[in-house]
């Protein structure tokens, strides 16, 4: 065997077991024995926070942000920073009324503000379109790391992905078992500091290289560089997509269950935000210095894999070695938590409004339902990465966000902050952002080659998909004002009181 | 076409008699749903529309014993009238037919009224009031009958009414199911340690005090699975301080599920029963010791709560009993909680309960993390 492979192997190796230990024994952990007044133990903010970081950071935060930053520039930045910022408006305004009111999921929340099963039905359908769409870029990474780290062939990454997370949810249905997630944010964010403190430390060696200065004087450094309209458009309808989209992904929104009430939801978020501030800061350094050691791998369009290949460009010996073991550890750790974060959120969906059905007179039992969606929520997007494997990490997240920030956001964002929506106007609105989005998310997917401004409108469609939701659920709500549930203000008043408050909630 | 189509549209609708009952009858379904909530202002006002279209009359009313509830049709002028017949009817009268004095409006086409009552268990609760130039034979039988079919919505109502009371009745019968002995031992155990260890007392006490606070509250059906929790482990505290070394208990709760909407006081009945099979069991042991454990764990939509103690167990048939509501049973917790719970989030949810003599008792509890209408 090739010895370049060596600390590749054992790194997804050792976080494969890690996960899998820390999953059938972690509920060990997570319980005190002969312990009283373990009931006051409720998880605290900071732990909660790790967990969500843990859970959120994707191979697109890990891999794909600096080899986006490697290629396009600084324009690129706007993932991180919106992905980031989603925390703020989820912290503004929907962490807390969304804790008060009760739901664990996004479709119970749903039901609960509007009282009506179909719409129940429509927002479990676009969980599991969410889920899949997300789940399609964890197992591309997962294939991309592989083969950079062990030259495996590229279905070898979804494949063990998928088993690890299936045998994971399989074995115990765990969904939150908090330590693991928090673990592995804190592993992430090691994989990527420490190696970027040596790398930065031997740039500093070599006399600190300008990046903006190599490859020519092109606008790389600049926002909005190049693209004229079409790149501020794209720019823009980024924003919205990242910044609206983090609230609509199924897995992040039930952590906040996990938090005792609504004021320390919004602490919680809070400090997702400053975890996931100083994570976001280490991507673009590697991408700025891959601009200078790693010229090449933009240009042999192997951008993606920038953060796994530049400690051995830039180290190389047994330094390197390690710090590529790191990497790939992180990476892996990245795909694993997100994937099982997801597997289990479609899952649930699945089995409940799916697998858990009577067919033809017959009813699989809870866990048997659970297990039975779990396959279903993994095997799909492994099948469909494994067959279209050419579209960048990042950019399939982006459509992800999308979809979310198009369906979940106008339903979240009304649904809280205005009395008068309806569920004919819910289900009208996330039909056209739903519609609308995913068609644009299809084409994008199916086709790469169209061009010009219907390409640019079709591969960023938040900036008007999410108009286009809102707008339709307000004035299908205003058409059809007489169904306003009738519960509606009560619900409000429950949203919106904080817990300290005295007062006759039923 | 028309021709063709004719015979079998007349067959397909029924004869012009059939016809007549479906009208009658789908009338009647929509007078019903205001009706089952009882007879109040609102609820008589929403049915009384549908209850003139029944009676075919130009006026109609619905009284309570007191005074007219609301008025449908023309003549509302005679509502103070009528409400002075109402209040000289004694509980059994019959159906009377009252004369209206001459009226300022001569074209008032409410000459005569028809005053049925209303009758729920033998007690007299209102009227129907049937307006109408002249109360013929046919009338008066048709407002009887309606009267009737009233009368019969009026009990379902009362029958809808006690059954939710029967819940919170309970409910209450459970706070205070705290058996006098627990409260007599617990004083006894911490009158003991005031001499010796004082401020373990003092302790004592106060759990005490907080444990009988939260079990006699009066607000509220649902409370976070921690509150639940937290009461347990302070009925712990002071069962261990009586029986000091003779029950182990172990507690694992996994934190996620602590914030899960729970029905109140649904695990303490249970946690009481699993502590007394343990005792009971522990003087024949070797070791003397009953042990019991406390779990919770996480499993993804939904919580599980096992409760599980060593002691001698019980016979599967009288669990069944038990579950199924038999009150000579000694653990009325059991068949309390199982009908709270299958009540709160459907029949899947019921206890499940694992026994046989000498085997111990596991008593699991699933609940989903979120269900319409139930939160804090």
């Amino acid at each position: 065997m090739n010895t370049d492979v060596v600390p590749g192997v054992v790194a997804v190796i050792a976080v494969t077991i890690a996960t899998l230990a820390i999953s059938t024994w972690g509920l060990q952990f997570s319980r005190t024995t002969s312990d009283f007044f373990v009931a006051s133990r409720t998880v605290r903010p900071a732990l909660n926070a790790s967990a969500i970081g843990g859970e959120y950071l994707s191979a697109a935060s890990f891999l794909g942000i600096a080899g986006l930053v490697l290629t396009f520039g600084a324009d690129m930045l706007w993932y991180p920073v919106g992905w980031t910022a989603g925390y703020l408006v989820l912290l503004v305004l929907v962490a807390a009324p969304l804790r008060r009111s009760g739901a664990y999921t996004l479709p119970d929340f749903a039901e609960a503000r509007l009282g009506s099963r179909g719409v129940r039905s429509l927002c479990s359908l676009l969980v599991v379109v969410i889920g899949w769409l997300y789940l399609l870029p964890q197992f591309q990474g997962a294939g991309l790391t592989l083969q950079a780290a062990i030259n495996a062939p590229p279905w070898v990454g979804p494949l063990v992905v998928s088993v690890v997370v299936l045998v994971n949810v399989g074995s115990g249905g765990m969904r939150s078992i908090t330590f693991v997630q928090a673990f592995q944010y804190w592993l992430k964010l090691t994989a990527l500091l420490l190696p970027a403190c040596v790398l930065l430390a031997i740039w500093a060696g070599d006399g600190a290289p300008d990046p903006t200065s190599r490859g020519g004087a092109d606008l790389w450094s600049y926002p909005l560089g190049e693209g004229g309209a079409q790149g501020l458009y794209v720019t823009y309808s980024l924003i919205v997509a990242t910044f609206l989209g983090t609230m609509g992904l199924p897995h992040v929104v039930v952590r906040f269950y996990t938090n005792p009430d609504g004021r320390a939801a919004r602490r919680t978020t809070l400090v997702v935000l400053a975890l996931l501030g100083v994570f976001y800061l280490l991507p673009p350094i590697y991408g700025a210095l891959g601009r200078i050691y790693a010229a090449d791998l933009a240009a042999a369009g192997g951008s993606d894999v920038l953060i796994l290949e530049l400690p051995r460009l830039m180290v190389g010996g047994l330094l390197g070695e390690l710090l590529t073991g790191l990497v790939t550890a992180g990476a892996f750790a990245a795909f694993l938590s997100t994937s099982s974060g997801l597997a289990i959120a479609v899952a649930g969906v699945l089995s409940q409004d799916v697998t858990g059905r009577r067919v033809a007179g017959r009813r699989l039992s809870g866990v048997g339902a659970f297990r039975a969606g779990a396959a279903i929520a993994v095997v799909v997007p492994a099948l469909v990465s494994v067959s279209s494997p050419d579209v960048g990490v990042a950019q399939t997240v982006g459509l992800a966000f999308a979809v979310a920030a198009s369906t979940f956001c106008p339903l979240l964002l009304l649904g809280i902050w205005w009395r008068g929506l309806t569920p004919a106007g819910a289900i009208a609105g996330l039909a056209v952002g739903g519609l609308g989005s995913g068609m644009a998310v299809g084409w994008t997917l199916v086709t790469s080659g169209t061009t010009g401004w219907v390409g640019i409108l079709l591969a960023q469609p938040a900036a008007w998909s999410v108009p286009s939701a809102l707008a339709t659920m307000v004035v299908v709500s205003r058409l059809t004002r007489g169904s306003v549930p009738p519960h509606a203000s009560r619900f409000m008043v429950r949203l919106h009181t904080p817990e300290a408050v005295d007062l006759q909630r039923g | 076409m028309t021709s063709r189509l004719r015979p079998w549209r007349r067959t397909h609708l029924g004869t012009e008699a059939d016809r007549a009952t479906f009208r009658t009858l789908h009338t009647a379904s929509l007078a019903a749903p205001a009706l089952r909530e009882g007879l109040t202002e609102s609820s008589a006002e929403r049915s009384l529309r549908h209850l003139r279209v029944l009676l075919g009359t130009p006026a109609a009313a619905l009284t309570d014993t007191s005074g007219v509830l609301a008025w449908a049709g023309i003549g509302r002028h005679h509502a103070e009238e009528t409400a002075r017949f109402i209040a000289d009817m004694g509980e059994d009268a019959p159906t009377r037919i009252a004369d209206m004095s001459v009226c300022a409006d001569y074209g008032c086409p409410v000459r005569q009224v028809i005053i049925s009552p209303l009758v729920v268990e033998e007690v007299l609760v209102g009227t129907l009031v049937v307006g109408a130039p002249h109360a013929t034979g046919s009338l008066i039988r048709a407002a009887n009958e309606v009267a009737a079919w009233v009368s019969g919505q009026l009990e379902l109502a009362r029958l809808d009414d006690s059954r939710t009371a029967l819940m919170e009745a309970e409910v209450r019968a459970l706070r205070a199911q705290i058996s006098p002995h627990f409260i007599y031992n617990s004083l006894g155990a911490i009158a003991s340690f005031v001499r010796t260890d004082p401020d373990r007392a003092r302790e004592l006490l106060l759990e005490f005090a907080d444990f009988t606070r939260y079990s006699f509250r009066r607000h509220g059906n649902y409370t976070t699975l921690a509150e639940e929790l937290r009461s347990v482990e302070r009925y712990l505290l002071l069962e261990q301080a009586r029986f000091d070394d003779r029950l182990k208990v172990t507690l694992r709760i996994a934190p996620e599920v602590l914030p899960v909407a729970v029905p109140f006081l649904c695990i303490q009945p249970l946690v009481e029963n699993a502590v007394r099979h343990g005792l009971e069991a522990s003087a024949e042991k070797s070791d003397g010791v009953g042990r019991l454990w406390i779990t919770a764990r996480d499993l993804d939509q939904e919580c599980v709560i096992e409760i599980e103690d060593d002691g001698t167990g019980e016979d599967p048939e009288r669990v069944r009993r038990a579950l199924a509501g038999d009150a000579s049973m000694d653990s009325v917790g059991l068949g309390n909680v199982d009908a709270r719970l299958r009540n709160t989030y459907g029949d899947d949810y019921g206890l499940v309960v694992e026994t046989a003599l000498g085997a111990g008792t596991k008593v699991t509890v699933r609940v989903p993390k979120f269900a319409p209408g139930v939160h804090v």
